[in-house]
């Protein structure tokens, strides 16, 4: 895996509909001096620069990068863009970490973001190939027969999508930074909503978010110096992977995708992990549409294949229970799309810093268990992950 | 019937000419990327600023930390990342007039370009500058231009708040004259600081389908689906690949498949969406028989509540006389009426 590498600053956005008061830039900025601050650092002791956000059709900035430099302090600096659709804040995140394991850099900035209202998510991805016709609708209409594959093939009960999407939004109301907010949510709430993509109802969805979040990764020397600084501990990096497929092929299981699958055994190989549900403390796994708590809980190893939903039925991934998902409230509750993979990877680095603030999981402070972060994207073809702890690895 | 690859673009001629004698298997596709109405751009404080001067007539600079003043401002300082114009002293008016640093010009204006004559792009330093701005100078022929010739800028009267508030710029110091604002702002109401702009985007591409995409929609010009089989794994990709996905060797031989299959999954949609049916529609994936790839398509003729993971279903065409070549030559899946396929007998392609 290389040389240590942890995490030192994070800094985040509130999540909003619209940030109209801020320029592109502005919003990215906003992240970056956030996690600069929290690591006791400036621009000027930052190594290099990794910036990531989804496809150019959102907001309809191409190389955006270019156009950042001023104001991530990049000048002078080596700078680069990584783009793996919805998961590029996960990956975004492991090739800046890749390039302080390397021992290329004892500093580095990475940032992630979207501005999803200057345009419109569903349109931007709806754009059908050239020889096609239109037939799918938005994310939710590419997902949604994969849920219902999902619902036939684990015998699911109808209520557990609705159950995720209430806890989700719960946990939301304990983050500072989360753009969805429903006090009075329940179930019926929930089933009351529209049907936009059956099986998906809309309180199903996730939002439509501006807002963009950085984090500070260091080498040991680094980290150590700045957790002496600031008082704030590091979160170690124990492992962490990438994985992708292709769309089109046959036998290719999209409910329970083989890269999702080694993508986590690569992790948990790196980070001695052989029971997930025991060891990790918490996780933040991308969930942009409710059913995908349980076909994640499964393709990651927290539960037999089959049997996730009977993990989100008991309550185990609840704030209260054994293994909490998404404390943060997730991608449920906050989906600037660019960055929503990096915030599952920074609210990880949070609680096993013990910086989680209100949706602080006690059990993740005292680096007995670790705390996961996990990204996917395209047709779920890309993955990223990381295993992190509050002891060196 | 399958069909070597040696021989598969004198087919994919031989089915092109068949459905159509006007059309040729290396016809073009025009592709358009337009997202309806323009993307917007909050301009954040900094860029807001310089526009609401164009919108007034006035060109602004924002000085660095060392003393210089960019026009264009940025919003920070290319150099140490400082956030500038923050303060009001660090506004700067500048200009109009200016000096060309370079250009180069323009023979045959597109009709996009800010003059329908030719003109020249120049980089232009407004007095009191540090840095110069790209825009058009009509000069009237290229030998009238130079670089370190003075311009000034023609503004316009329809001000937004853009940088084409200013027309061009034409030679010499001017007096650079700022017709009142049309339409004139509404009474006494002060005009609101510029904060958002919109800029239409138009990507239009012409694109070539390729060799085995145009066997592909031959055989759909005559109602057939093909598909292409891998020679190392021996499975049937439809729509066909010429690759196989999994092994990555060239898909050589082609398939000709039946229109008949079963629903493995689907959604109902009720999101409207241009370009896309009228919900609620079934999107769904059908596994053709003989093929190794469900393929995407509608699901049509049923009500929707009636539809099934494992009904059997058969292709629905557009008429003989309507067919183009196109895949919208099959219009959507309807159930066969045979009993249901169980779920597990078709699992793995899902």
């Amino acid at each position: 895996m290389g040389n240590r590498c942890a995490v030192i600053g994070v800094g985040q956005t509130k999540y909003r509909t619209k940030r109209a008061d801020v320029s592109l830039a502005g919003m990215v900025r906003e992240a970056a001096l956030a996690a600069l601050e929290d690591a006791g650092l400036t621009f000027a002791d930052i190594d290099s620069v990794v910036v990531g956000k989804a496809p150019d059709m959102f907001e309809g900035v191409a190389t955006p990068e270019l156009y950042l430099a001023d104001a991530l302090g990049a000048v002078g600096k080596p700078m680069m863009r990584v783009h793996t659709a919805g998961s590029v804040g996960g990956s975004t995140t492991l090739v800046g970490a890749s390039q302080v394991q390397a021992g290329l850099h004892e500093r580095v900035l990475v940032v992630a973001f979207e501005k999803q209202s200057e345009s419109n998510a569903t349109w931007a991805l709806s754009t059908h190939s050239p020889f096609s016709a239109s037939l799918v609708v938005g994310a939710g209409g590419y997902f949604a027969p994969y849920i219902r594959a999902y619902i036939r093939r684990s015998g699911a009960p109808a209520n557990i999508g609705m159950m995720v999407a209430v806890k989700d939004r719960i946990n939301a109301l304990r983050n500072p930074y989360a753009h969805l907010k429903i006090p009075n949510i329940d179930l019926a709430m929930v089933e009351e909503s529209m049907m936009l993509w059956d099986p998906i109802r809309y309180l199903e969805t996730c939002p439509s978010s501006d807002g963009a979040v950085a984090m500070v990764l260091a080498s040991e020397r680094a980290a150590e110096a700045a957790g002496a600084a600031t008082g704030r501990p590091p979160a170690w990096v124990h492992g962490a992977a990438m994985r992708s497929e292709p769309m089109g092929m046959s036998g290719r299981d999209s409910v329970d995708p083989r890269a999702g699958r080694d993508c986590a055994a690569d992790v948990y190989r790196q980070a001695g992990v052989t029971e997930p549900r025991r060891q990790f403390a918490t996780a933040e796994v991308y969930v942009p549409f409710s059913w995908y708590e349980p076909m994640w809980l499964e393709n990651l190893g927290f539960a037999e294949k089959g049997s996730g939903w009977k993990l989100t039925e008991a309550g185990a991934t609840a704030f209260d229970g054994d293994i909490p998902w998404n404390p943060s409230g997730g991608v449920l509750s906050s989906n600037p799309i660019g960055a929503s993979g990096m915030i599952r990877f920074a609210e990880a680095a949070q609680q096993v810093r013990g910086q989680a603030g209100e949706h602080q999981v006690a059990a993740a402070v005292d680096g007995s268990r670790l705390a996961l972060g996990h990204a996917y994207g395209g047709g779920s073809q890309f993955f990223a992950m990381w295993a992190v702890g509050a002891r060196k690895p | 019937m399958t069909t070597q690859a040696s021989s598969s673009s004198q087919a994919a001629q031989t089915s092109a000419s068949r459905a159509s004698a006007s059309q040729t298997s290396d016809e073009r596709v025009v592709h358009v990327l337009e997202f309806p109405g323009g993307y917007t751009r909050s301009t954040g404080p900094v860029i807001g600023r310089f526009l609401t001067g164009l919108r007034s007539g006035r060109l602004f600079g924002v000085r660095m930390p060392d003393g210089r003043v960019l026009v264009p401002p940025t919003e920070y300082d290319p150099q140490t990342a400082a956030a500038l114009g923050t303060a009001d002293e660090d506004w700067v008016e500048v200009g109009p007039a200016g000096t060309v640093t370079t250009w180069t010009w323009v023979d045959d204006p597109r009709p996009d370009h800010p003059l329908d004559r030719p003109f020249a792009w120049a980089l232009i330093r407004p007095d009191g500058a540090d840095t110069a701005l790209l825009h058009a100078v009509d000069s009237g022929s290229k030998a009238a231009m130079a670089t370190g010739m003075r311009v000034h800028p023609t503004w316009r009267a329809e001000r937004t708040g853009a940088v084409k508030d200013i027309a061009c710029f034409a030679p010499g110091e001017g007096p650079a004259e700022v017709p009142a604002l049309v339409p004139a702002p509404d009474g006494e109401a002060e005009l609101e600081p510029v904060s958002m702009v919109t800029l239409p985007h138009r990507l239009e591409y012409r694109l070539r389908g390729g060799t085995v995409w145009n066997h592909f929609i031959d055989g759909m010009a005559v109602g057939q689906i093909r598909g292409t089989r891998c020679a190392k794994c021996g499975k049937v990709f439809v729509p066909p690949r010429g690759a196989c996905p999994g092994d990555g060797v060239p898909a050589t031989e082609w398939v000709d498949l039946p229109d008949t299959g079963v629903l493995t999954t689907f959604a109902v949609n009720n999101v409207p969406a241009a370009g896309a049916p009228e919900v609620p529609f079934i999107s769904g994936y059908v596994l053709l028989d003989g093929a190794d790839i469900a393929m995407l398509a509608l699901v049509s003729d049923v009500p929707w509540q009636e539809v099934r993971i494992g009904m059997r279903v058969r292709g629905v065409w557009v008429p003989d006389a309507e067919r183009t070549r196109s895949v919208k030559n099959l219009k959507w899946f309807a159930p066969t009426g045979e009993p249901d396929v169980p779920f597990e007998q078709f699992e793995e392609y899902v």
